[in-house]
């Protein structure tokens, strides 16, 4: 366990400013020429009830939230001070302070608001003899009082940011600076004060601990923003001016960033009354000739299903993303799980023609999101976006460089006018727009938009001919069927030739191999280096394309290693399931890493999990369960 | 635009440009009411002046759902009520493009029930020709939304004990600014109404009577039939908002007794329609966004410039 890293958690009530306080607490770390991360942990509601947030601050990019956390900013829960008759709060405003003490490192520093929580509700949960037992610094303030005193409670946060610069002995600059750029007036003035009052007041305490907050530059300016943030401005950057949705946890982040933003970009967002509405407005964006998308979260993308195969059979380019979180039905709402991957391969009837990305993080989200639009609108085909609550909210830093790039509008296989009046017409009038062999020998029959003249057709949902009328004819239904599918193979070389989504981690001839999916790959990158340290030979592949699958790319690592964990945030290994089906080998060789308690991977669970899967061992963790190989 | 040169062509529109060739063969049966429709629906684009290709009909599933096949215009035929989420974002993405949905009485009052009540409350600029055979066709004659309490049928064996949905008066609650009803057998009408509904800047919603010969015999085949408009029993006014809910009351009432009243129920005129409100606001660019994909010229935003900025 190396500490040459902060890991600072505050911790306290929805509705505290705990997200707006670590934001500006990463970005402050980020100006100062460090790398950051941060994750985040919030309950399904909106006032009260247990939230923390950890910013990971190395000299180093760093790859995951790290295990554990040696520094403690417990603001207490504000909101649970004033409970109402008719329920039962118990010792709410406790929470974020005992609910912490798991994960506290030896010889962290805790600093709560004394001002908020009891005396003697503190002795209660055994502070003392928890922090004696594991050498924490306890450090009670009355950050509460700090704030009261300029005037508004709610300034505790920034009074705990001023402590912590203190105790951390890392100034209060960047934080002033943020401070004058975000606030103005009596509010600019106040939280200034009290960040100066605290940062004093915490001065005087002395307090003795090892923490050492490296000290770093960047070379380049860098960016710190979210997943969300990264997909929004991918779709924006390749020509996306439409999105429609209806809003559910996670997903609602980038429908908001879209819809704040679409208007200054010219284009257009509606909120819709349901998702399967969400999904037809979309089809019908993109059927007038404009890039579109739109998305949900796992009910709400389970109403989006027959949508998406109307996409397939008109070919309808559209963008589609899926925020998971924890299932089945309403499941756990704020929690990160990877256990939607088989709902959005194979939902919706008959034979699936789309393509699903899973980026890792969030320099893929925008790179994937970009990939995404330009397969769906260059092959007709809709594409799927596929991420978590894990990365939808985490915040790191990048150079801002990764995201100069040109935007790309083309609206992909459209025809114009003149090329119109040249295509093959049905006997009805209708152009074809359906080919069974379009003309440039690929799987794409290019086609017109409403108000082009003579480009008229049909799109249905039923089988159709090449001018798209409806028809139950077995030739025609071959031919269009493999059209449809073949893309498939077409895509799948077009990225193997343009755009690699596949990661490649560790050295080349390592013994052993960990396989890992969308957003788990960077942490168990960490947890590599780690097992390499250790002593072991390890390398790791982190996949995105689900679909097309990169079965050439998988087989060829899967034959390169004597046997490969893999790590995936769910119950039933989805995708260790899909490797088999479209490798249709190695199940011997494949054991897996399931976690699925809400929480995603920490690297150290990945260290455990793959020394005891080497060892045969049982796994001792109780949070996180292992499949042995086919056979086993 | 030379890429839409189809939009807003000045020249004499015949009907016959929404007839196709010798295919496809339609699969009505004989004496179905969706003929007639079809009929008016080409004789109103004339009247309009709108030609085929700046025409965009969407179509949920049924019967009802064959209109694309036989009206010769770009066409959706999208899934079981959903024409109309499919069609508003059409007529948002270039509101230049005449927006036309239809479906049956399952379609729009029953599985898509939802959209054709947000639709017209949106107030979106588009015409929804409801075709209302109060029975289920394609699937073989099942209890519809607007089937009469009592109806037998397959499914309902011991005969529907759920009243009908009252389509007019639904419609002008939603925020719908033309409803109308009129049917398959008073075809001067229709074609007036729908042309009518066309022009409307705003939702008109018509509630379409057409006959099925087949699955419901029992039925009245709608005639005789009232037209409101020209009757002097009735004397109301087609803008007042509360003669209008009077007049749909009757009129929903008594087709269930056997009088077949059709007309023009309610007309608004005021109210903007969705895009003009939203343009108002800035949630919307002023030219077709459709338009701009197709435009050499066009500039594209790009978010390294603009959005960046809040990251750093």
């Amino acid at each position: 366990m190396t500490d040459n890293e902060l890991i600072w958690r505050i911790a306290g009530g929805s509705g505290d400013g705990i997200d707006s306080t670590s934001q500006n607490f990463a970005k402050a770390l980020m100006r100062s020429g460090l790398h950051v991360f941060t994750h985040r942990h919030y309950p399904s509601r909106i006032r009260g009830g247990h939230t923390y947030v950890e910013v990971r601050a190395k000299d180093e990019d760093v790859q995951s939230r790290g295990d554990g956390y040696n520094f403690l900013l417990a603001l207490g829960d504000s909101f649970a001070r004033n409970p109402q008759d008719e329920a039962y709060y118990g010792k709410e405003e406790l929470k974020p302070l005992y609910e912490n003490f798991d994960d506290l490192r030896e010889g962290g520093v805790l600093l709560y608001d004394e001002g908020l929580l009891d005396e003697e509700d503190v002795e209660e949960i055994e502070l003392e003899e928890a922090a004696e037992e594991n050498g924490w610094h306890v450090v009670p303030m009355d950050l509460r009082g700090i704030a009261k005193e300029h005037g508004r409670e709610i300034m505790r946060n920034t009074a705990g940011i001023g402590a912590t610069a203190a105790i951390l002995d890392i100034g209060t600059e960047e934080f002033e600076t943020l401070i004058e750029q975000n606030m103005a007036g009596d509010m600019q003035e106040a939280n200034l004060a009290v960040l100066e009052d605290a940062y004093e007041a915490a001065s005087e305490l002395d307090i003795d601990h090892d923490i050492e907050v490296p000290e770093g530059s960047h070379d380049e300016e860098q960016v710190i923003l979210s997943g969300s943030n990264a997909i929004s401005y991918g779709a924006l950057d390749e020509g996306c001016r439409f999105i429609s949705g209806y809003p559910m946890t996670p997903w609602t982040d980038v429908f908001t960033i879209m819809s704040q933003h679409l208007p200054e970009f010219g284009g257009i967002s509606e909120q819709v009354e349901d998702e399967i509405a969400a999904a037809a407005l979309a089809l019908g964006a993109s059927h007038m000739g404009v890039k579109s998308m739109s998305g949900s979260s796992g009910g709400g993308f389970a109403l989006m299903s027959e949508p998406l195969g109307l996409a397939e059979m008109t070919e309808t380019p559209v963008v589609l993303v899926e925020a998971m979180r924890a299932g089945p039905s309403t499941g756990m709402p704020t929690k990160p799980e990877q256990a939607d991957l088989e709902h959005v391969l194979y939902t919706s009837q008959g034979d699936s023609a789309r393509v699903v990305f899973a980026p890792a993080n969030i320099r893929e989200c925008y790179t994937q999101t970009r990939s995404a639009f330009r397969i769906a609108y260059e092959y007709q085909i809709p594409s799927i976006v596929i991420y978590d609550q894990k990365i939808q909210g985490e915040l790191r830093n990048l150079p801002a460089s990764h995201f100069d790039e040109e935007p790309n509008a083309d609206p992909g296989s459209v025809l114009t006018e003149e090329e119109i009046q040249d295509a093959a017409h049905h006997a009805s009038g209708k152009f074809q727009r359906f080919l069974h062999e379009p003309e440039d020998g690929s799987n794409v029959s290019p086609r017109s938009v409403p108000g082009q003249k003579d480009g008229r057709y049909l799109a249905t949902g039923n089988e159709h001919n090449p001018s798209g009328h409806i028809s139950e004819d077995p030739d025609n239904r071959i031919a269009q069927m493999e059209r449809r599918l073949n893309k498939l193979d077409d895509i799948r070389a077009d990225l193997d030739e343009n755009t690699s989504h596949q990661t490649y981690y560790g050295p080349e001839d390592a013994e052993h191999g960990v396989l890992v999916w969308g957003s788990q790959q960077d942490t168990a990158f960490e947890a590599v280096d780690r097992l390499n340290e250790n002593g072991h030979s390890v390398k790791a592949l982190g996949v995105s394309d689900m679909a097309p699958y990169p079965v050439e790319e998988v087989s060829e690592w899967l034959e390169s290693v004597d046997q490969a964990l893999v790590v995936e945030m769910n119950a039933t290994a989805q995708f260790r399931g899909l490797t088999q089906k479209e490798i249709g080998k190695y199940g011997d060789k494949m054991s897996s890493l399931l976690k699925y308690n809400g929480n995603p991977f920490e690297p150290a669970e990945i260290v455990d999990g793959f020394e005891s899967s080497i060892n045969g061992e049982e796994l001792a963790a109780t949070n996180m369960k292992y499949l042995p190989a086919a056979g086993d | 635009m030379s890429a839409f040169s189809a939009i807003g062509e000045d020249r004499e529109i015949e009907r016959d440009e929404f007839t196709p060739g010798i295919e496809p063969q339609a699969t009505w049966c004989p004496g179905c009411g969706d003929f007639g429709v079809l009929k008016a629906l080409k004789q109103a684009m004339p009247e309009v002046g709108k030609n085929p290709d700046e025409v965009a009909l969407f179509t949920g599933i049924g019967c009802s759902g064959k209109l694309n096949s036989y009206f010769n215009s770009y066409g959706f035929h999208t899934i079981h009520g959903r024409s109309l989420p499919v069609a508003r974002a059409a007529k948002l993405a270039n509101p230049k493009i005449e927006v036309i949905a239809a479906g049956g009485d399952g379609d729009g009052y029953g599985i898509g029930g939802n959209h054709t009540i947000h639709t017209a409350r949106e107030n979106h600029d588009m015409t929804y020709i409801v075709f209302n055979n109060e029975i289920f066709g394609l699937t073989k004659g099942q209890t519809s939304p607007t089937s009469p309490k009592g109806h037998k049928s397959k499914t309902q064996p011991h005969g529907s004990a759920k009243s009908p949905i009252r389509p007019l008066s639904q419609q002008l609650n939603a925020g719908a600014t033309y409803i109308a009803r009129t049917a398959a057998v008073n075809p001067n009408q229709a074609k007036e109404i729908i042309a009518e509904a066309i022009e409307h800047d705003g939702f008109a919603h018509i509630d379409f009577l057409t006959q099925c010969p087949t699955w419901n015999k029992d039925a009245k085949h709608y005639v005789p039939y009232t037209d409101v408009q020209q009757s002097d029993e009735f004397d109301f006014d087609v803008s007042d908002r509360a003669e209008a809910a009077e007049m749909m009351r009757k009129t929903e009432e008594r087709l269930y007794e056997g009088e077949v009243l059709t007309g023009r129920m309610y007309i608004e005129d005021e109210r903007p329609s969705y895009g003009a409100e939203k343009r108002a606001i800035g949630e919307m660019p002023e030219e077709p966004l459709a338009e701009r994909y197709f435009d050499e010229d066009a500039e594209w935003e790009r978010t390294y410039d603009n959005l960046l900025q809040h990251h750093k």
